[in-house]
């Protein structure tokens, strides 16, 4: 609520905000469903950040995950199916004083709004989008996703996926002018919370492919990393996520990796014996498309009329 | 013409030890610096490399002459110089031109030939010269289709009047002709009359290939027989000498030729030449200019024609602009206050965002090309509901590749500017081509009940103002607006009054004052269904926006009344907007035979036939409609005074004399369908999908016979 300035003067803030500040409606997600847990993670983030609930839009598509804006106190924006991106892109186009986040799952970001995935990545506005990847569809009841295992049966494929499942992270590091790539766990709280961090306060599109549980549908896709801890490998480096020890006890592999190092990241990513957790591409330099897209916003009335004045001068007789 | 075969085809060439050189003359008052000429070897034994070659190096020496000749001017003040090779603009020449109150002029070549260019200059010249102007172009589907081939006509129609032109007007009263081929496809769209001039490129007479040579000879017989005018002209034979490649430039010969034959002003079309190129160098400029004066003295020289239009004082505007729709369209984005056009190329809209790509900059605006026309009105939904309220300009596809999304605007109330720039449809259909087919899918194309605003423009003028209008509909009644024009408006080019720009026109400042946290989101008055929206940014006012049924609080509506509620109130802004509109105007009488109903860009062609058959007597108006949705009131009133109503439209109908076709059965074009259920009246149309704007002679045509048909008959009754 308060606290030291640099020259030992009390700095009171007018507004505190706690998390019921950033809480919306209850949530109707399952029981044991893992989006809770992201959503527990960004009212925290929001918190420890301060940003204004009326200066804060969460952008969603349709699915599971796209329910995420009725459950914050913020202003949001639940629209089509796949077509989060473009609104939010929209939203921080004209307006770069609005802190954006976008919450999709793997059909809405992988399967039918593949084409914003790639243009969202490539545009690199600063915009916090987290994929809640259950390998499933679940609000529409148990078809196939684009990551769904080939092993587990579903309502479109009951013998198993007739192809194996996209690797979304190779996806991602393929595109040109990604900005901040990480993959996490909905079941480990600390990391979960580091990782989602990071993200909102990178500067630029920041893509967090989030493993997430539906205990309805897909157990066994949770369940097995769960089981099988050594299925994962949690990526250190300085200038990566950082996380207690205790944390990292939790996972037997560890690997350093330099979030900076695009090669390596896409060899991690290629290599599907192991889901590597942490950060595997940073960059805070890559060119950002909000900044482009923002120009003229500070021009007066009048500089408007004179440029609209010689705009019609040009066709002047 | 005689004059013409002197220059041979060894120009600048002679011989010296079996090689080739380039020898131009100096001008006397240089040949005391550079000698009596200057030479250069073409290091070639080959006559046909040494033709090739000769330009480049003529220039160059010319450059030398040039620069000896600046520098001795620079030193004395003696202009009188005697150099063969400058060339001096004739003057403006108007005696004895024959006085005429409109022409209509076509040129028609291959695709790349830029015949466009050329009458665009054309008709720029003439709007700023005061005359009335109307363009239309020719644009073949492909890029590069093949030479000489009749679907691959590229080519454009000015229409010049003292008056003011609406429209592209009925046959053309003359053609110049890059080939004879292409003429042929005009020819097949009823462009020309008995009596058409045609000026003709001849270079075809005398064509390697044996089939050109008789396909030309057959088509002079044929044109002749059909009554065209055919003059054969060397056009490429003259531009040869100037340029080793007349494909480019050709256009600028016929445009000197041209404005020699219309008395156009020499000095204004120079000017437009240079704007062209001005991105290129001034070399490039000055061939342009020179090959501009060839052919304007080419006319003086070898053609009888000449035509005086002069202007109606009385139709002067006081400060003109001359634009084309898209550009229009564009300035009125930029009058509204918009600041941010997303869109994807889409023909023929895309010149819309060419425009703004060039200078939204200067309103502070900025174009987004987004990945697909999805995301292009994503991208502008999330900036209107941002508080920035947006535009996206497309075209029929793009259009019902966006339907989800417009669905999405109305269902959530968020404001929107939609230009639709029609195309011929259904699916990619007619590219480059105008049709009026984008109506119903306008206003019906949506899962569910989706009402929204639509307007289409008549006139390049609105183009710009129904723009400005949109933004303050969009706002007001917090809906998507979707404004119809079509490729004749797009790429029609006519001097409108400059539109006197306020600041009043432009979008508020964004408001971000605390909102009341008592005032719902949806806060729909009953009486209009209007409410205010709180935008992002503004405390109190956090809302979450969903495309799912909501109440007045924007929360899921589970319970079937919300639902209905929302309905309601979504349908009763229409209501509340119609409210507050006046009948339309009624173009002639209030009562008599027949009412042709029409909207869109056939305004100028539809009154310009119902004036010509009002003038001989016949007892028909018109009325033409902007608002689409809401339609404009009064409708069924107004139709009542006449025996027959009929629409006129660019889109399709089912004939009634066509097999299988019943009353019963037939399908109406689609203002007609409209007009039908909205005033349970007996309303006609006549409707034809020929891929170019309708002309007041058809239209004409359609008139007497439909005036023919009511004779007697019982006034049309609800």
């Amino acid at each position: 609520m308060f606290g030291l300035k640099g020259d030992w003067s009390l700095e009171v803030k007018d507004r505190y905000f706690t998390l019921e500040d950033y809480s919306g409606a209850e949530p109707r997600w399952c029981t044991g469903c893992g989006d809770h847990g992201i959503l527990a993670a960004v009212h925290r983030v929001c918190r420890d950040s301060q940003i204004k609930p009326e200066k804060t839009v969460a952008v969603s598509g349709i699915g599971c995950s796209s329910r995420l804006p009725h459950y914050m106190n913020t202003y949001g924006f639940h629209g089509l199916h796949g077509r989060a991106l473009p609104v939010a892109c929209g939203v921080k186009s004209r307006r770069p004083d609005l802190d954006v986040w976008v919450a999709t799952g793997d059909g809405d970001c992988f399967s039918i709004g593949a084409a914003h995935w790639l243009y969202a990545l490539r545009y690199n506005m600063d915009i916090t989008m987290l994929v809640f990847d259950n390998g499933i569809y679940g609000l529409t009841k148990k078809q196939t996703s684009p990551t769904t295992p080939m092993d587990v049966p579903t309502n479109t494929h009951p013998s198993g996926a007739l192809l194996p499942p996209l690797n979304p992270l190779t996806v991602t590091l393929g595109v040109n002018n990604i900005s901040f790539v990480a993959q996490i766990v909905d079941w480990n709280a600390p990391l979960r919370h580091e990782v989602i961090k990071m993200a909102h306060e990178h500067k630029g599109t920041s893509f967090v492919r989030i493993i997430q549980r539906c205990p309805v549908y897909v157990e066994s896709i949770g369940k097995r990393l769960q089981d099988e801890p050594a299925r994962m490998q949690l990526l250190t480096h300085e200038n990566g996520v950082q996380v207690d020890d205790n944390v990292k006890r939790l996972f037997p592999n560890h690997a350093e990796h330099d979030p900076s190092d695009l090669a390596a990241a896409r060899a991690l990513a290629q290599d599907e014996s192991v889901l590597p957790l942490g950060i595997l591409y940073h960059n805070p330099d890559a060119p950002r498309y909000d900044i482009m897209s923002s120009v003229g916003l500070d021009m007066s009335v009048d500089e408007k009329l004179a440029g609209m004045n010689q705009a019609l001068d040009n066709f002047a007789i | 013409m005689s004059k013409l075969q002197v220059k041979g085809e060894t120009k600048y060439l002679f011989k010296r030890d079996k090689m080739w050189w380039v020898k131009i003359a100096v001008p006397k008052p240089l040949r005391g610096v550079l000698g009596h000429d200057l030479r250069k070897s073409l290091h070639t034994h080959d006559l046909e490399e040494a033709r090739e070659a000769r330009w480049e190096v003529a220039e160059e020496l010319r450059a030398i002459i040039e620069n000896a000749h600046n520098e001795q001017e620079s030193k004395s003040a003696d202009q009188d110089s005697e150099m063969a090779e400058i060339e001096v603009a004739p003057p403006l020449e108007t005696a004895g031109a024959q006085q005429v109150n409109e022409y209509i002029v076509e040129v028609v070549s291959d695709s790349g030939e830029g015949a466009q260019k050329c009458g665009q200059i054309l008709g720029l010249v003439s709007g700023k010269m005061g005359n009335g102007v109307w363009t239309v172009e020719i644009i073949p589907a492909e890029i590069q289709p093949p030479a000489r081939e009749r679907q691959g006509a590229s080519g454009i129609r000015v229409r010049m009047g003292s008056k003011v032109v609406t429209n592209m007007g009925n046959e053309a009263d003359m053609v110049v002709a890059f080939n004879e081929q292409v003429l042929y496809s005009r020819i097949g769209n009823g462009a020309y009359k008995k009596g058409t001039v045609v000026l003709l490129e001849n270079m075809w007479a005398e064509d390697p290939e044996e089939k050109i040579r008789e396909q030309y000879k057959d088509a002079l017989a044929d044109f002749s027989a059909q009554g065209l005018i055919v003059h054969e002209l060397p056009i490429q034979k003259e531009c040869l000498k100037l340029v080793p490649d007349p494909r480019k430039g050709k256009n600028m010969f016929v445009l000197g030729m041209l404005c020699r034959i219309f008395a156009r002003d020499t000095e204004t079309a120079k000017n437009e030449i240079a704007k062209i190129f001005k991105k290129k160098s001034d070399k490039v400029i000055k061939i342009n200019h020179d090959l501009f004066d060839a052919g304007y003295a080419f006319a003086q020289e070898n053609l009888d024609y000449a035509f005086a239009i002069s202007t109606a004082e009385e139709d002067r505007m006081e400060s003109p602009i001359v634009i084309n729709g898209n550009t229009a369209a564009g300035l009125g984005v930029m009058a509204a206050g918009i600041e941010l056009v997303a869109m994807y190329p889409i023909t023929p809209a895309t010149s819309a965002s060419h425009y703004l790509a060039e200078d939204f900059h200067l309103t502070g605006g900025f174009v987004h090309q987004a990945e697909d026309e999805i995301a292009a009105i994503g991208f502008a939904i999330g900036a209107s509901y941002a508080g920035k309220t947006a535009c996206t300009i497309t075209s029929g596809p793009g259009m019902a590749l966006k339907t989800e999304m417009i669905g999405l605007a109305v269902m959530a109330e968020i404001p929107l500017v939609i230009i639709d720039v029609q195309r011929g449809g259904p699916s990619t259909g007619l590219p480059t081509k105008v049709e009026q087919g984008d109506l119903l899918a306008s206003l019906y194309g949506a899962a569910g009940d989706a009402p929204k605003i639509v307007i289409a423009a008549t006139t390049i003028s609105e183009c710009f103002h129904f723009v400005v209008m949109a933004r303050k509909l969009a706002e007001s009644f917090r809906t998507p607006v979707i404004m119809l024009t079509d490729a004749n408006l797009a790429t029609g080019v006519q001097p409108i009054e400059r539109p006197d720009v306020t600041d009043e026109w432009f979008a508020p400042p964004l408001d971000q004052s605390a909102w009341d946290k008592e005032v719902a989101p949806y806060n729909w008055d009953e009486t209009s269904g209007l409410s205010e929206r709180p935008i992002p940014g503004m405390r109190g006012g956090e809302y979450i926006l969903t495309g799912l049924a909501h109440n007045r609080n924007s929360k899921i509506a589970y319970d079937s009344a919300s639902n209905q509620e929302g309905m309601n109130m979504r349908s009763r802004k229409l209501a509340a907007l119609g409210a507050t509109m006046k009948p339309p105007e009624i173009h002639g009488d209030p009562t008599g035979d027949l009412l042709i109903v029409g909207w869109g860009s056939t305004l100028g062609a539809i009154e310009e036939a119902v004036d010509l058959a009002r003038a001989q007597g016949k007892k028909v108006s018109s009325v033409h409609l902007r608002f689409l949705s809401p339609l404009e009131p009064g409708l069924k009133k107004i139709f009542s005074g006449f025996k027959k109503v009929m629409t006129i439209e660019i889109n399709y109908s089912d004939d009634l004399k066509s097999p299988l076709i019943t009353a019963e059965n037939r399908r109406y074009s689609q203002l007609a369908l409209v007009l039908r259920a909205h005033t349970l009246m007996d309303i006609d149309c006549w409707s034809m999908v020929p891929g170019h704007p309708l002309q007041p002679g058809t239209i004409g045509k359609v008139i007497e016979a439909n005036l023919t048909e009511t004779e007697g008959a019982a006034a049309c009754s609800a």
